[in-house]
């Protein structure tokens, strides 16, 4: 998000999030016989015409480009299904449909190179888009209800890869500061007027307001 | 690869044998770009990986020579870039890391004991001796003499100020696979005592649900990454 005045180490680009997401297993249905491939991140085949395999994901999209397999579609992409996770997602506010964890890479992938796979590939393209807008704008909202987290741990149930990688530099740095700053301070009075005043972040010394 | 004592249960084990170095590399990796400080060195690891990149590269070669079907040479190499990939990307960022906070680790042996061997010798000469001449000589001789300390800010400064130091207050995201109770969030060794409302109160140990992300202070669980049962994401 943001710019950062210092060139953080622990940050993880886009491209690397897809990257972990190609290790994801998927099934393929090979036109062509192959022998058994001893990998160094494991052992994949031997493949026969038309019997389905499991691979990771780079390595169908490989062989998906040289036209030598089919992808089967995973289940969780099915139209269906998209549209029940979208109905529910909508409906809750708080909570996080549970979606496999590189659902966003995943689907990426698979439009960009696996398109005569997929049945109704415009509906569940924008399916998934919904779906993601969805999640984010929650994401967003309850970014904003931080504040009152007093400790200084927050549980994200349910986030995918790159939700989290978005928020991780911004959430991180929030939280820092709030830690930093000192949460007596940050403690909410149960009937504080909603409008929020920007909170004051210098450190001068401030009576405490009501003891509880 | 296992180094553990026999405590883990038959699943533990199951798991233990079926994780291939490919994805141990890449858990170090991702613990090593999450963490603020440097992580141990992987040194089996790495240097089985090794091992097996050289091999596969021999391989490659003469497969590719002697005309195997060019689809699994091109897959077999793709394989090899991937992991490569992995372990230049977690050399790098070790590099990094020690040329960011090169004094405080000379100066700290837990942090000096897990560098490798190379990363020790790469401290040692290149970036500190360089380091040093360049700041004696592109500012350091240039200011009045009571200033001139590379670790102090000037001759009066009680510690070392002018040290990096790897921030261990940063939040991380973090998992765990077995749950995990009684976690101490709040430390009170930071934090001057005043009378104000007591530093921050001690809360409820905290836990952690298997499998979920929390976003967490490392230094609360520093110690659970170090014995190996929170990943960083």
């Amino acid at each position: 998000m943001a710019g950062q005045s210092d060139p953080n180490l622990s940050i993880f680009s886009a491209e690397e999030v897809e990257f972990m997401a190609e290790d994801e297993l998927l099934e393929i249905v090979p036109n062509m016989r192959m022998d058994k491939l001893t990998l160094i991140c494991g052992d994949f085949g031997p493949f026969f015409p038309q019997m389905p395999a499991q691979v990771p994901l780079w390595l169908a999209i490989a062989l998906k480009k040289r036209g030598k397999c089919t992808i089967r579609l995973p289940d969780w992409m099915s139209v269906e299904n998209l549209t029940q996770t979208l109905e529910v997602e909508r409906d809750s506010q708080e909570s996080f449909q549970v979606l496999p964890f590189h659902y966003v890479e995943i689907s990426r992938l698979l439009f960009d190179h696996a398109r005569g796979d997929i049945p109704d590939v415009y509906t569940v393209r924008s399916l998934i888009e919904d779906i993601r807008d969805v999640r984010f704008h929650k994401v967003e909202t309850s970014l904003e209800s931080f504040e009152d987290a007093r400790s200084s741990a927050v549980k994200v149930k349910n986030l995918s890869a790159m939700e989290v990688n978005l928020v991780r530099p911004f959430v991180g740095r929030a939280l820092q500061a709030f830690y930093k700053h000192g949460s007596p301070e940050l403690v909410p009075n149960p009937d504080r007027i909603p409008p929020r005043r920007p909170q004051a972040t210098d450190n001068i010394q401030r009576r405490p307001l009501r003891k509880r | 690869m296992g180094e553990r004592d026999g405590e883990g249960s038959a699943e533990e084990y199951e798991t233990l044998i079926q994780t291939t170095d490919v994805e141990l590399l890449k858990k170090a990796w991702r613990q090593e770009k999450a963490a603020p400080e440097i992580m141990k060195f992987e040194a089996d690891l790495i240097a089985r990986l090794t091992g097996q990149i050289e091999l596969v590269e021999e391989n490659v070669e003469q497969d590719a020579q002697s005309g195997i079907d060019p689809l699994t040479v091109s897959l077999y190499q793709m394989d090899l870039d991937r992991t490569q990939f992995l372990l230049r990307s977690y050399l790098r960022i070790r590099l990094q890391k020690i040329e960011k906070y090169i004094f405080h680790i000379l100066a700290t042996a837990e942090l000096y004991n897990r560098l490798s061997k190379q990363e020790k010798a790469f401290a040692k000469t290149r970036c500190l001796v360089d380091l040093e001449k360049h700041l004696e000589e592109s500012v350091l001789s240039k200011l009045p003499n009571n200033y001139q300390s590379i670790f102090k800010q000037s001759m009066i400064s009680e510690e070392n100020d002018m040290v990096a130091k790897p921030q261990l207050d940063t939040f991380v995201v973090c998992k765990t696979k077995y749950y995990l109770g009684h976690i101490q969030l709040e430390d009170n060794e930071d934090g001057p005592s005043d009378d104000r409302v007591n530093q921050r109160p001690l809360e409820e140990p905290f836990e952690m649900e298997p499998d979920v992300l929390y976003f967490v202070r490392y230094k609360a669980i520093k110690r659970f990454v170090e014995e190996g049962r929170i990943d960083l994401f």
